[in-house]
């Protein structure tokens, strides 16, 4: 950047004060004239500043001496060690510490500014660098290029560019097994049929399965499928995916698209927890006007219209998840989601057109 | 060393602190650097303490993180919790989050030291961004310093790297949403963001693998790049020397301040003490991140009004600015059968992106428009570097419509509005706040030259009302003493620079695009008075006293 070097020996930024006139300018008149503070004249004052200080010193020693108490004389494992004790402890040590940092750093900072001279100096500045180290040093990166005679070689040049571009590759390919690639888990969910038998809706966190005479109108479940609490491995994954609001309105109210009359159950609907957005939860739920609000970046999806996303920075509509009855009136997942849940990734329209094949 | 054996008597140092000082420099020969740098001027600002109080900040993170680490066990497997903390006993959650309730309620000083930790990397950003503001607004990044400036830059975005690592360890609630919402940007990025958010978390989020990475690059590897940028960073500073607000006997060949020893180093070293104490004062009486209240991650809970530690909350701002729809269209777009997450993508690289850009580049930018290529070590003052403080100004605005917005809820819910209208006036912000602060600034700066004019020419204002003998009522002012003026008048105004031919007789597009910045840098200038425009004014100022109130005027002007 920059077309200010252009070879010319002067220096071209001299151009930028080209335009004042130097005999038109205020002389700089010197440091202002030193005065004398009061400790400086009065050994009264000066002895009193000395006594300030030691009193700080004197300060930070005690709050050395309220830490240390407050460590050994507050025990945490006696009885029943509540926060209140916690919060005493805590408040006493950094109080000691407070006191004890404070009184030094105060005692030095008014030792320095009350008795130490404050006589202001003036120190010449000297050149970052010489005019002949600056030759000497061209002059020597220009032997040194000239005796490898690199520009002369332009086989051993290009060749070395060559693996020099190429070495750090095994660098980045042996982060290869940081984990495994991705694959279309992350369009399936718990809640796919297992061995023919459909998944019940279960309460988070304890894994009640839900009956549908259990969901009142206005009411709104926490829902994880059933199992997933006796999962020993990759619980917490499986849950970053499977999470469900399950909610009761008037039926008149929804507005089912066509293919989608058959996935609620009178009323009741369950749609992805997860926000399409960047993957919070969505677990706010205003009753009066059947929106659902995620608290971290407020996407409000309105459930009348299929979760259709009406205010914020999510896209696309939350996924539902298609729900029935069960013989013993337990509602149950017909079928896992019907498109990837969760935020959006590059591949995702692909394995959403794998799920509908 | 080989004066022993000359015929001259030794030097023998006579006090015992002499004695020691001459035991380790004839063994290191440390004299040289004692001489050179014992008494070094450095001056002295108020301004200048931000850096220190990052450098300090600094030391404390290593002395309270060390002490967390020998208790922190960075492991995701799950267990029961144990500890002493009552509401939480028996509830499943992971060794890392245990590990942190036992270092707040079964350590003694355990969560003293948590609390320090976290305040003193929040002071460490922040402290960062303050130092750069200063940097930036005195126009102390010029040459020679731009490189220091560069690095400067990095250490913020590391110290924004070492923060956001640090908050996810403890493995609880909030921070795990925090780890949420970065899975998703990254899954938002083109090609390879699935193939990053499968390597970062061992498979899908969040898997078993995260904390433990995050902790090595936050106890190791960060750490270490920012104590190699503090040191590139001194030592820049050493060579540069350090530069000094413009004001008498101040010039760019000299530095006038207090010698570094003693007064010097006794200030800056009892600030390290001061900074301490308050940091342990916050720690003592302000609860930082009380983990124990979120409880561990788990992927379906959430609590309303989350926020992100201050530092990150730009980028969280702007992914709730951003629109995810158009009425119906969706910014999301499915190209080719491949997902473009613009709703995500953009506020997520964008902003930041145009921010750190910008400057990254701006010394170099503004020595391409001002083709002003000297060595600078008088700072400016911002209101004598108009367009350079608007500029700064506009971008600060940016950044904090983008902050704000990352607290659009709690905004919402204390003031009693509507969450969408916030959102709505924050987008508008967003657009326009940007320029609004560049005139308003602007417009301040040059008020304000204006304003050391009239007090440089017409002294300042007594507050002494006078009434004259034929009944006019004046103000006194008092003339300024020549230091004060000089502090007033003693600045560089440069003017436009208008398009030069190159060598070749051409004036080249590049810089008639360069003219016109520099017609928009400097149009609008305020020179400094002269000492002829004292004198006229002086001349003026007794004229007019002379015709109506001779003898008023001489008592009152002396």
């Amino acid at each position: 950047m920059g077309n200010h070097s252009d070879g010319s020996p002067n220096h071209s930024g001299t151009v930028a004060t080209a335009g004042q006139n130097e005999v038109e300018k205020f002389q700089d008149p010197g440091i202002p004239p030193h005065r004398l503070r009061l400790a400086d004249t009065d050994p009264k004052a000066a002895k009193r500043a000395e006594r300030q200080v030691a009193f700080l010193f004197g300060i930070s020693v005690v709050g050395t001496v309220i830490f240390l108490v407050a460590y050994f004389a507050i025990d945490l494992g006696v009885g029943e060690s509540t926060i209140g004790t916690i919060r005493l402890q805590n408040m006493l040590l950094g109080l000691g510490t407070a006191f004890a940092m404070l009184g030094i750093g105060t005692g030095i900072v008014h030792w320095a500014k009350a008795l130490m001279p404050d006589h202001e100096v003036s120190e010449e500045r000297h050149a970052i660098r010489y005019e002949e180290d600056r030759k000497a040093a061209v002059r020597i990166v220009d032997d040194i290029v000239e005796e490898t005679g690199i520009k002369r070689r332009p086989l051993i040049r290009n060749t070395l560019l060559g693996a020099v571009a190429l070495a750090p590759l095994p660098a980045v390919a042996i982060f290869g097994d940081l984990g495994p690639r991705p694959d279309e888990k992350l369009a399936h969910t718990m809640w796919a049929p297992q061995d023919g038998k459909l998944k019940r809706l279960a309460r988070d966190p304890d894994g009640t399965p839900i009956r549908a005479a259990d969901v009142t109108i206005g009411s709104a479940f926490h829902v994880i499928p059933e199992g997933l609490n006796e999962l020993h491995e990759g619980k917490l994954n499986e849950k970053a995916k499977a999470v469900v609001l399950l909610m009761r309105l008037d039926p008149a109210s929804l507005n089912p698209s066509p293919g989608r009359e058959e996935w609620g159950y009178n009323g009741i609907v369950a749609y992805s927890k997860i926000c399409t957005h960047v993957g919070c939860p969505v677990a706010l739920y205003e009753q009066q006007t059947h929106h659902l609000l995620c608290p971290c970046h407020q996407s409000t999806f309105d459930l009348t219209q299929e979760c259709k996303v009406i205010f914020g920075p999510a896209s696309r509509p939350l996924p539902q998840l298609p729900i029935a009855v069960d013989d013993e009136g337990y509602l149950v997942a017909t079928s896992d989601f019907k498109e990837p849940v969760g935020p959006s990734y590059w591949e995702r329209d692909m394995h959403e057109r794998s799920i509908d094949s | 060393m080989s004066a022993a054996s000359t015929a001259e008597p030794a030097f023998v140092a006579k006090t015992k602190t002499g004695r020691f000082t001459d035991f380790v420099d004839s063994r290191v020969g440390g004299s040289g650097i004692l001489r050179e740098f014992g008494r070094k001027v450095f001056p002295d600002h108020w301004s200048f303490m931000f850096g220190e109080v990052a450098l300090y900040s600094f030391v404390i993170l290593l002395l309270s993180g060390t002490f967390l680490t020998f208790f922190f066990d960075p492991s995701m497997a799950e267990t029961h919790y144990e500890g002493s903390y009552v509401p939480l006993k028996g509830v499943e959650m992971s060794v890392a989050y245990s590990s942190s309730l036992n270092i707040s309620f079964d350590i003694r000083g355990g969560l003293f030291m948590r609390q320090v930790h976290h305040w003193a990397a929040l002071l460490f950003v922040a402290a960062i961004a303050v130092h750069m503001l200063r940097v930036f607004f005195t126009g102390a990044f010029r040459r020679p310093r731009e490189m220091n400036w560069v690095v400067g830059g990095v250490l913020l975005i590391l110290a924004m790297a070492a923060g956001f690592t640090g908050y996810s360890l403890p493995d609880d609630l909030l921070s795990g949403n925090g780890l949420r919402i970065i899975d998703g940007v990254i899954k938002s990025i083109p090609v390879v963001g699935t193939y990053i958010s499968f390597f970062l978390f061992g498979g899908e989020f969040p898997g078993t693998a995260i904390i433990g990475r995050l902790y090595v690059l936050h106890i190791l590897l960060v750490p270490a790049l920012i104590l190699l940028m503090i040191v590139l960073h001194l030592f820049m500073v050493v060579i540069h020397k350090h530069t000094q607000y413009p004001g008498p006997g101040r010039n760019d060949n000299n530095v006038v301040g207090y010698p570094l020893g003693p007064v010097y180093a006794a200030k800056a070293g009892g600030f390290f003490f001061i900074v301490f104490g308050v940091l342990a004062l916050m720690a003592g009486f302000f609860t930082i991140n009380p983990i124990w209240n979120y409880g561990p991650y788990d992927p379906s809970p959430v609590s309303a009004g989350t926020q992100p530690d201050w530092y990150i909350g730009f980028v969280d701002g702007a992914l709730r600015l951003m629109p995810g729809t158009l009425g119906d269209w969706q910014v999301e777009q499915v190209w080719f059968g491949y997902v473009f997450s613009f709703n995500v993508l953009l506020p997520a690289l964008v902003p930041a992106g145009i921010l750190f850009t910008v400057m990254f580049a701006y010394p170099w930018i503004e020595r391409w428009i001002t083709k002003d290529d000297r060595e600078h070590h008088v700072l400016d003052r911002p209101r004598n570097a108009p367009t350079r403080t608007a500029i700064g100004m506009a971008g600060f605005v940016w950044y904090c419509v983008m902050w704000a917005a990352a607290g659009s809820d709690l905004i919402a819910t204390h003031f009693g509005v509507s969450l969408n209208d916030v959102t709505y006036w924050l987008r508008a912000l967003f657009i326009v706040g940007p320029f609004i602060a560049f005139i308003v600034t602007k417009r301040v700066a040059l008020a304000l030259q204006r304003k050391d004019r009239e007090i440089a020419l017409h002294g300042r204002e007594t507050g002494r009302i006078v009434r004259l003998p034929h009944g006019e009522f004046i103000e006194v002012h008092a003339p300024l003493d020549e230091y004060k003026r000089y502090k007033l008048v003693g600045f560089e105004s440069p003017e436009v620079l208008p398009a030069v031919p190159n060598e070749h007789g051409i004036v080249t597009r590049k810089e008639k695009r360069r003219a016109m910045l520099s017609k928009w840098f400097f149009e609008d200038r305020v020179a400094p008075a002269t000492p002829a425009e004292l004198e006229a004014a002086h001349g003026h100022g007794h004229g007019h006293e002379a015709v109506e109130a001779p003898e008023a005027a001489r008592s009152l002007s002396h």
